[in-house]
Order: structure tokens, then C-alpha cells, then sequence
């Protein structure tokens, strides 16, 4: 569900030297006519490797992601909102076990991309280190970074990899009420007291620019971006998705009475669009690298999880082992199981 | 259909304050456990265990919205179930005391878990015949729910127990820690006994020896040794709790707390 | 197996209105039990009435893409095997 644009590394190498190979070309047009990549077709090595490290991206920022929401479960102040909180959380949890799977049939584990996520060499969506401080922060996020989400995962459902596409079309399919809950929320805090309406504005002076930077840095500043386009894993730019994202929830601001965070933003008659003020990249560069601020504490809480529950682990996996042997002696020696 | 007329007739009058206290004490041992579970959220040993103990906790917390909303019915006083559960002090709360429990490791969460679900089966089974057609129906919706609630937990309570020497003994004491908190879920009091003449709800002496049976096949298969019973009187069922529920409750609280009159 | 390794089980589900499994992803578990219990927790939160199968990834058998052409390709031409084929008249009723 929070993609971004996270790759900013070199362009594979020897793409020339491959182009010149059959099965590449083969390959490539069977790209250019929409058919599906499945997991046991060939595939050049750099597409593997590309896709690998997108789809866990992806799944890392939807586990990642259940602690800044699942931050207010036991705050939330009414049970239907905790009910529902209970329900978005966990569908951000099987989201990242569907991306998990996808990747999963390109040949590498689940394990592997759990390390991977915990000793702090993978990325994930930088929005998510950010802390939820108020009520009004969960109503944020379920309006703004579900609503730039959506944006950049729609047009995944369309991409070259099968596996990739089929949990794209669940997750969306799943994501409409995510983002409904969220802007609920916001109308009955507008609605509400002076002090709730002050909660929503403070809301989001805060996950305005971290939302506007899950697109990610404008095309030409991101060298993978041709590549992937060939490939169809990408299929619209950082800054096409970022304008329409923009388009579509200024006036919702409006309805909801609020005000953007932006001295600059105004609208383009003759472009029909809304034109945002500068964003600072600074902050974002600074987030992914690590230094955000709660980019230590949500990986703490995933790395104390996974250690406090190696004992779980190993005593479901010796439980069935011991399951197992039972199963085989007792067949060996001709007992009825 | 009016709460009064919910109980067939034919039955012996209750009065409404220990009908209404019967259903909170239901609706709010689920409240109290699916807030616990809630907690667990995101910091689960597997991911597939945060998405099912987020299962339990969504089921509990529904239960609990739908008996909170026929207790306040039966209360009278224009009381909805957000009233109940975030306005109320720990001494108007009728949850059993297990619930309120820390969480403590997974063993500690699963053994609590596992114990009030074989205790929910017996309940919710008997209540599916209650005459109180209204506590029938949410009976009926609660115990498939349990089924599955308590497949989850004696499994895993069978894999801690007879898994390695670690989780046996995690979950073995765990077992002898929470022991002392059962003999509240099949003692009965006026209350339970009223409900009971009036055909409403089970008489707790008759499902104690089925539970209990339960009991010992699940800690047969898990390896476990069952604990001595320990008789010190718990009373969260009459409002008088531990002191974890105070804590529990000024989390959970704290929004509608602070801003008083506020709609969310 | 290791802690870290409980087995990749496959996810095939039969809806309610469905007519037969279809494949919707894995989940990993230490057991057969508990990954219907997974795959019930993952992959149904949004159906009713459903039926689900896991099978251990490591024990499906798959045919091999390279080989489709040789797997495949001959029944492509062999009409015959398709109803349309045969020209029935239309007063013939029942076939």
C-alpha cells in the first residue's frame, strides 16, 4: 500500500549486451504486448533483482506501517474507530504477506527479507517515520498517505509480474475503505469541537510534505525510472502521480475547511491544475537515510517483536517436527493414525 | 422489541438490575480481553500471529459492542455501549478477573486466552437456549466465533507445551499463574443464580465439570500438569478488580476523558 | 527445520459462489493446522462460506515454461478434440 519511488541507484549495467540476446528480445516483446511475466519464466537477471527489491520494499512499509496507527488501538475513542483501526491495521498486515508471497516466487525468502528490513539495509516508505501524536493523525493518514498510495498502486495492478499485479488488484480492491475511515474521521473532528478542529488542522501541517514526498523525487532526478517504464513495473511518472494526487485532495481540504501548508499553492487556470510550492527534499533525504524521527524506534519495535518471539517460533517448528516423526513411526509400524 | 420482552413469556421476573448486571458482566470480560489482545498489535513473534490476534480481538471487541448496547437497553438510562465502555470507573466494571491480566510473554497471553475461551464455549452454548431471545441470538453469533477462538488457542497451547523445554516451561508457568484466576468463572451469586431461575442463563455448577473436562484434554495433548486449585475469592465480576485495570482503563479512556461531550 | 523456517504453504480458495480453488498466494506456517489457520487469517477476512487448501510449496509440481511449446503446442492443432469442429444439422436436437 506505500509505495515510493525508493530506488534512486544506478541503471543496471549491460543492458546493450542483453538486448543483443534472443531470449531478452523475446522477452521485451512479450512485455511491449501485455502478457504476463509468471514466476518460472525466463527473466533477465537485472528485471529479478529490480522487482525483488521493489515488492519487499513495498511489504516492509506495510508492516512498518501498522505501528504508526496501530500506535492509537488502544486510545481510540470510540469502539466502532477501534474496531475499524483494529481492521485497517491488520489488512496493512496481510498487504505486506501478500507482497511477501509475491516476492517469495522470485527466489527469495521471507526470512532473507526480514533480516533484510530489521538490520536496517532495506528501505521502506520514509512516511513512516513519522510519530502519530494526535487522534487526528490517524484520520491524516487514512486521508493523505492512503489517498497517495492508492495513487501510486493503482497503476501496479498493470505491471509486467504476475504475481506482482494479482496482490496489486487485491490490495486495492481492500484499500477503498482505508482511505474513506481516514477522511471520516476528519469530517467528524471539522465538525466537531474548537479544540478537535484544531486537532485536524495541526494533523495535517504535519503529513502534508511527508505525504506530497511518498512519490517520490521529481523523474529527472531518479535514474531508475526508464528502465522500469520498459519493464511496465513502473507505468506513470513520480510527478504525474504527485500532480494528481495534488488535484484531487486540495478541494477535499476545502470541503473540509482546513488549510494546506503551502504560502504558494495556488491554482493554474490555464494548466487546470493546482500548483504546489517547493518541497524539501532535504528532509526526505535525511528521513531515508535514517535519521527521521522515529525511524530507530520503529525498527526497535521490530527487531524486539522477532526476538522476544525466537522461543514461539522455535517451539511451534519443533512441535511439528516432533508431529511429523510420531506421523512416520507410527504409518512404519503399520499403526492405524 | 423492548428488553423486558426480549424474555419470553412465562419466565420469572428478574429485576432489571441484575439482568442488566448479567449482560455487562459478559459484554465487558469480552471488552476487556479484546483491549488486551489489542496491545499485542504489531508486535506479534510472526506476522501471521498479528494478523490472528488481531482476529480475536476484533471478534471480542464485537461482542462486546453488541451486549454493551443491550445492557445500557436494559440499564434504561440512555446509556450506549461508548457510554459504558469509556465512561464507567473500574468499580462499575463486571468483567472476571482473569481478563484484566497483563499480557505478560505469549505464553501468559495464550494460556488466559485459552482458558476463557473453553469457559466462553460452555457459556455461549447454554445461552444459545437462554430465554432471553435477544442474548440468544448474540450467543449464537459469539460461540462460532469461540469455536474458532478456541481451535487457535488450544493449538498453540499444545505447540508451547510440546515444543522445547522453554516454551513448556514459559507456558507451565504461566498456567500456574493464571490458575488462581478460574475458580471465579464457574463460582455463581445471586446474580448468576437469579438469571438461572428465570431461565436465562446457564447454572454455572452444571458447565464446570464439562470446562473442566475440556481443560484436561487440552493440557493432556499440550504435556502440561494442571495446577492445584487455589479458592482466594476474585470479584471482578462485582466490581471489585486488580489493580491492573485501573491502567487498562485509563488508556483506553483517556480521549473521551479529556474532552468531555465530544463526538469521534 | 530452523526457527526461522517454518514451510511456505500455497493458498487456494473456493468462494461461496465459486466452482473451483483458485490460487491466491502463500503464507508460511510450522504445521498443516495452523496454515488453514493463517490462510483463513490472510486470505478470507472479506468472504463467507469459503473452502481452503494449503499444500506445502516444496511439494508442488509444475510444468516447466521452457517446455510449453512441447507440452502444449500439438493439441493446438488438433481440432477435432473442440465441439465446434463438427458440423451437426441444426434439426439434430440434443448434441
Amino acid at each position: 500500500m506505500y509505495t515510493q519511488a525508493l530506488d534512486t541507484h544506478q541503471e543496471p549495467a549491460a543492458t546493450a549486451a542483453e538486448a543483443a540476446d534472443a531470449h531478452a528480445a523475446r522477452f521485451q516483446s512479450r512485455i511491449d504486448d501485455e502478457e504476463k511475466i509468471e514466476p518460472k519464466d525466463w527473466m533477465p537477471e537485472a528485471y529479478r533483482q529490480t522487482l525483488i527489491r521493489q515488492i519487499s520494499q513495498h511489504a516492509h512499509s506495510e508492516i512498518v506501517g501498522m505501528l504508526p496507527e496501530g500506535n492509537w488501538i488502544t486510545r481510540a475513542p470510540s469502539l466502532k474507530r477501534k474496531a475499524v483501526l483494529i481492521a485497517k491495521v491488520q489488512d496493512e498486515g496481510g498487504h505486506g504477506m501478500y507482497l511477501y508471497s509475491a516476492a517469495e516466487t522470485l527466489g527469495i525468502s521471507r526470512a532473507q527479507m526480514l533480516e533484510q528490513l530489521l538490520s536496517g539495509a532495506a528501505k521502506y516508505s520514509s512516511i513512516f517515520n513519522y510519530p502519530t501524536l494526535t487522534w487526528a493523525d490517524i484520520g491524516a493518514i487514512g486521508w493523505l498517505v492512503d489517498g497517495a498510495a492508492i495513487m501510486n498502486q493503482i497503476p501496479i495492478c498493470r505491471c509486467s509480474y504476475g504475481p506482482y499485479a494479482r496482490a496489486m488488484v487485491r490490495i486495492c480492491k481492500e484499500e477503498s475503505f482505508h482511505q474513506r475511515q481516514g477522511f471520516e474521521i476528519m469530517l467528524t473532528l471539522t465538525q466537531g469541537t474548537q479544540a478537535q478542529r484544531t486537532m485536524a488542522q495541526d494533523a495535517l501541517n504535519r503529513w502534508w510534505w511527508p505525504s506530497l514526498m511518498m512519490f517520490g523525487p521529481s523523474d529527472a532526478d531518479s535514474k531508475h525510472s526508464a528502465q522500469s517504464m520498459r519493464w511496465k513495473i513502473k507505468r506513470f511518472s513520480n510527478d504525474e502521480l504527485r500532480q494528481k494526487f495534488v488535484d484531487i485532495t486540495v478541494p477535499q481540504a476545502h470541503f473540509l475547511g482546513l488549510t494546506i501548508p503551502d504560502d504558494e499553492l495556488h491554482w493554474d487556470e490555464a494548466a487546470q491544475h493546482y500548483r504546489i510550492g517547493p518541497i524539501d527534499w532535504s528532509e526526505f533525504q535525511a528521513v531515508l537515510k535514517g535519521n527521521g524521527p522515529c525511524n530507530r524506534e520503529r525498527l526497535e519495535a521490530r527487531r524486539r517483536a522477532h526476538e522476544a518471539g525466537r522461543w514461539v517460533r522455535e517451539a511451534a517448528a519443533a512441535h511439528a517436527a516432533r508431529q511429523q516423526a510420531r506421523a512416520a513411526a507410527a504409518t512404519s509400524t503399520g499403526e492405524i493414525t | 422489541m423492548s428488553a423486558t420482552a426480549a424474555v419470553r413469556s412465562g419466565a420469572v421476573a428478574v429485576p432489571e438490575e441484575a439482568h442488566c448486571h448479567y449482560v455487562l458482566r459478559l459484554a465487558d470480560t469480552s471488552l476487556v480481553l479484546g483491549q488486551r489482545l489489542s496491545e499485542w498489535i504489531g508486535h506479534a513473534p510472526e506476522l501471521e500471529e498479528d494478523l490472528g490476534l488481531a482476529n480475536l480481538s476484533l471478534d471480542l471487541i464485537g461482542q462486546a459492542r453488541l451486549l454493551l448496547t443491550y445492557a445500557g437497553e436494559l440499564e434504561g438510562g440512555g446509556r450506549d455501549e461508548d457510554a459504558l465502555a469509556f465512561l464507567r470507573d473500574a468499580p462499575e466494571f463486571m468483567n472476571l478477573t482473569l481478563a484484566e491480566q497483563p499480557n505478560g510473554d505469549f505464553a501468559h497471553t495464550l494460556v488466559r486466552q485459552w482458558l476463557i475461551d473453553a469457559w466462553q464455549l460452555e457459556v455461549y452454548t447454554a445461552l444459545e437456549h437462554s430465554r432471553d431471545t435477544r442474548l440468544a441470538a448474540i450467543a449464537a453469533k459469539a460461540l462460532r466465533e469461540t469455536r474458532y477462538h478456541h481451535r487457535f488457542s488450544s493449538g498453540w497451547l499444545a505447540r508451547l507445551g510440546d515444543g522445547t523445554a522453554e516454551s513448556r516451561e514459559r507456558t507451565q508457568r504461566a498456567l500456574d499463574e493464571l490458575w488462581r484466576f478460574t475458580p471465579e468463572l464457574f463460582a455463581p451469586d445471586e446474580v448468576d443464580e437469579r438469571m438461572s431461575r428465570a431461565g436465562i442463563a446457564p447454572a454455572l455448577t452444571e458447565l464446570a465439570p464439562r470446562w473442566s473436562a475440556r481443560i484436561d484434554a487440552d493440557l493432556h495433548a499440550a504435556t502440561l500438569k494442571r495446577p492445584a486449585t487455589q479458592p482466594y475469592p476474585w470479584h471482578g465480576k462485582r466490581g471489585v478488580h486488580t489493580e491492573h485495570l485501573g491502567h487498562l482503563l485509563a488508556e483506553m479512556q483517556h480521549l473521551q476523558r479529556t474532552y468531555p461531550g465530544a463526538r469521534w | 527445520m530452523s526457527e526461522t523456517d517454518w514451510p511456505l504453504f500455497e493458498v487456494f480458495v473456493r468462494s461461496r459462489a465459486g466452482l473451483e480453488h483458485k490460487h491466491v498466494g502463500s503464507v508460511h506456517a510450522a504445521d498443516a493446522r495452523m496454515a488453514i489457520e493463517h490462510a483463513r487469517d490472510v486470505y478470507t477476512r472479506r468472504q463467507e462460506g469459503v473452502s481452503l487448501w494449503v499444500v506445502r510449496s516444496a511439494d508442488i509440481v509444475a510444468s516447466d515454461p521452457e517446455e510449453a511449446d512441447a507440452l502444449f503446442e500439438p493439441a493446438r492443432d488438433k481440432v477435432y478434440r473442440h465441439p465446434t469442429f463438427y458440423a451437426i444439422p441444426e434439426e439434430v436436437k440434443n448434441l
